[in-house]
């Protein structure tokens, strides 16, 4: 057991139906990672990384179907479970933190009786003792007089703390894995850093295994030990934290890196990057490499070959043709038209 | 709390009174009472006297404001055609229409709730058709009809229940079944809608990623938010229950307020009416204010601030 990865996902996919016909919204994602490490799966909106994490939670909506080789979690194997071994599993070994913690909480019921339900589902405790591990949990993710809070509905609290409930809630059964899906998103720019700095440390203290759902390659290097570059569905780019921010050779990498500001770097007043056009439409046949249309660099085989996510030096996987010295800009007409 | 439910009465009984002042003015402006009450073959010297001994030469707002004093001591003077004070009518035919009205609303709550819960859980399956098309009949069948259906097999034919009168508990069943089933389509379709909005709703996601059991998720998570704007429907559903069994109390020939209403307006009897219509609206009033505070203590949003 030590010695095989905590978290196995081989050729994920997710196809959802829609008037339009089948959106391929993730294809063929595989990972590995060993127990308390921390994988951020970056990407714009519409990439696909949320549907890959509800996927391997098993809480895709009713229109999307989930394949895949494996899906193992601690040894277990997720696409044989039971609907009753599944309920068993989720908030117990594995759980979620959503990204609206606004909406994310039952507004009809009381922080106490969400959290109270929560760990009275997973283990064979009393009332009493639930909500003093509640409280307790209040306190640990930083919500002081915590008893007085118990008793307070969702929308008496602020985005931060809601968010700073939805996690001690998920992590009282103290399970291993967390799935966070853009946890920092909808609050606040103070707030978000104090929400990351928590689940750093808590994640450190508990070690946890956790897979982190961001667009923001700022938050990358500040918690992630290795980094999935998402793009159409598929992971484009794939390797430890340092390697791929320090040398991407993905295009659509390069493109996210240079849009991010670099402090003393970045001359004042000139322009952020930016990456022209926007993500293609993800139903019907895909042929071709996903970012061709936007890619400056793309050349006639990238239009019509199927581009493998070729291995590289240093566990460092990559989705294309072509080594980063390769590069040459103009290869076709189409050639980054928008 | 205290306050909200201050301002739901002092609200209720503005409504309350506006009430009672248009059915005063709009049955003064109608019907001559004096004449309702000496026959149509009376002499107009009669009429005159009759109209001098009960009042009704005096303006409205002072006929109004005596008729408003007394009532609130619970004097609803006495009817003409019964030879009855109101009161005493009103208080012999409550029971009965309270009894249907309570029992058709359970049975309308306890099919169309647990139906609409059903059809949310299994969308665009038989169920949920069958569901639908339950909601389509309630809906579409005219209650006299479905009321002489039901006396023709269950009481005729298979002499199961009393065709009419209220001699027993089972007199009821027939009429609150038709009663209820009217109000069936309504709750029905508007838990399915709920339950619907609601399963899609983050915080149901959040109820399944913490592994809570179906039973968990569907009947305390869903339901609960579900639930409120079924209330609302239901509370009118019941005032309509209590105050529009006209139809099915003369049926059945259950003697309730329905009935009572029914017979006054047959013979222009003017403080009968007053008081029923009086007594309907304030089912009306009674429910939505209730639908209110039902509805502050199922969402902690309108209660706690």
């Amino acid at each position: 057991m030590a010695s095989s990865p905590y978290v196995i996902v081989d050729e994920l996919t997710i196809d959802i139906r829609t008037a339009n016909g089948v959106l391929h919204a993730v294809s063929n994602v595989s990972f590995e990672l060993p127990q308390g490490e921390v994988l951020c799966i970056v990407g714009e909106s519409g990439s696909g990384k949320s549907m890959t994490a509800l996927g391997l939670m098993g809480l895709l909506p009713g229109m999307a179907t989930r394949k895949a080789k494996r899906l193992v979690v601690e040894g277990r194997n997720l696409l044989a479970m039971s609907p009753l071994e599944k309920s068993d599993f989720l908030g117990n070994r594995m759980a979620m933190i959503f990204q609206e913690p606004m909406t994310s909480l039952n507004p009809c019921f009381t922080i106490g009786n969400q959290m109270v339900e929560t760990i009275r589902r997973h283990r064979n405790i009393s009332a009493r003792d639930a909500l003093t591990q509640a409280s307790k949990w209040l306190e640990k993710v930083g919500i002081p007089s915590s008893a007085g809070r118990l008793d307070q509905y969702p929308h008496q609290l602020s985005g931060g703390l809601r968010q700073r409930v939805m996690i001690a809630m998920m992590l009282m059964c103290e399970p291993k894995l967390i799935i966070a899906d853009e946890p920092t998103t909808a609050l606040d720019v103070t707030v978000q850093a104090q929400i990351l700095q928590l689940l750093s440390a808590l994640q450190r203290e508990l070690g946890l295994t956790m897979i982190f759902i961001t667009h923001d390659l700022g938050v990358v290097s500040r918690i992630a030990d290795r980094v999935a570059v998402m793009y159409a569905g598929q992971f484009v780019e794939y390797g430890a934290t340092r390697e791929v921010l320090k040398s991407a050779q993905h295009p659509y990498t390069r493109g996210l890196l240079k849009c991010l500001p670099v402090p003393g770097r970045s001359a004042r007043g000139a322009h952020l990057g930016t990456i022209p056009g926007s993500v293609p439409s993800l139903t019907g046949d895909m042929s071709g490499c996903g970012f061709a249309n936007r890619c400056e660099y793309v050349a006639p085989d990238c239009l019509t070959s199927t581009v493998p996510l070729a291995d590289r030096e240093n566990e460092h996987r990559v989705r294309c043709l072509f080594r980063p010295e390769e590069l040459i800009s103009g290869r076709t007409a189409a050639g980054a038209t928008p | 709390m205290l306050k909200f439910l201050l301002q739901r009465i002092v609200l209720a009984l503005a409504v309350a009174l506006c009430v009672s002042m248009l059915t005063f003015g709009l049955l003064s402006g109608t019907i001559d009472p004096a004449i309702a009450i000496a026959g149509e073959d009376a002499t107009a010297e009669k009429i005159q006297s009759l109209r001098v001994a009960f009042g009704y030469d005096k303006p409205f707002y002072v006929q109004y404001v005596n008729w408003l004093v007394n009532a609130l001591q619970g004097d609803f003077g006495k009817s003409p055609y019964f030879g009855l004070d109101v009161r005493d009518l009103i208080a012999d035919r409550m029971p009965v229409t309270i009894k249907l009205g309570a029992l058709a609303i359970l049975f309308a709550i306890g099919l169309g709730v647990p139906l609409g819960v059903v059809a949310a859980i299994y969308p665009n399956t038989w169920i949920d058709r069958l569901a639908l098309s339950v909601a389509v009949l309630g809906q579409a069948i005219p209650n006299f009809w479905f009321s002489l259906l039901l006396i023709i097999i269950l009481a005729v034919q298979l002499e199961i229940f009393p065709v009419s009168g209220a001699t027993s508990a089972s007199s009821y069943v027939m009429p609150m079944i038709v009663l209820g089933t009217n109000g069936i389509p309504s709750i029905m379709r508007l838990t399915r809608t709920g339950m619907l909005d609601t399963l899609s709703a983050d915080f149901i996601r959040t109820a399944w990623a913490k592994g809570l059991r179906p039973r968990q998720v569907f009947f305390k998570h869903a339901l609960r938010n579900a639930l409120i704007p079924v209330v609302s429907v239901s509370a009118i559903q019941a005032a309509h229950m209590l105050g529009g069994s006209i139809v099915v109390e003369s049926v059945f020939a259950l003697h309730g307020l329905g009935m009572l209403a029914y017979e006054s307006i047959l013979r222009s009897d003017i403080p009968t009416m007053q008081a029923v219509i009086l007594i309907f609206s304030g089912f009306f009033i009674i429910f939505s204010a209730l639908s209110d505070i039902i509805n502050a203590y199922l969402d902690p949003r309108i209660r706690v601030s």
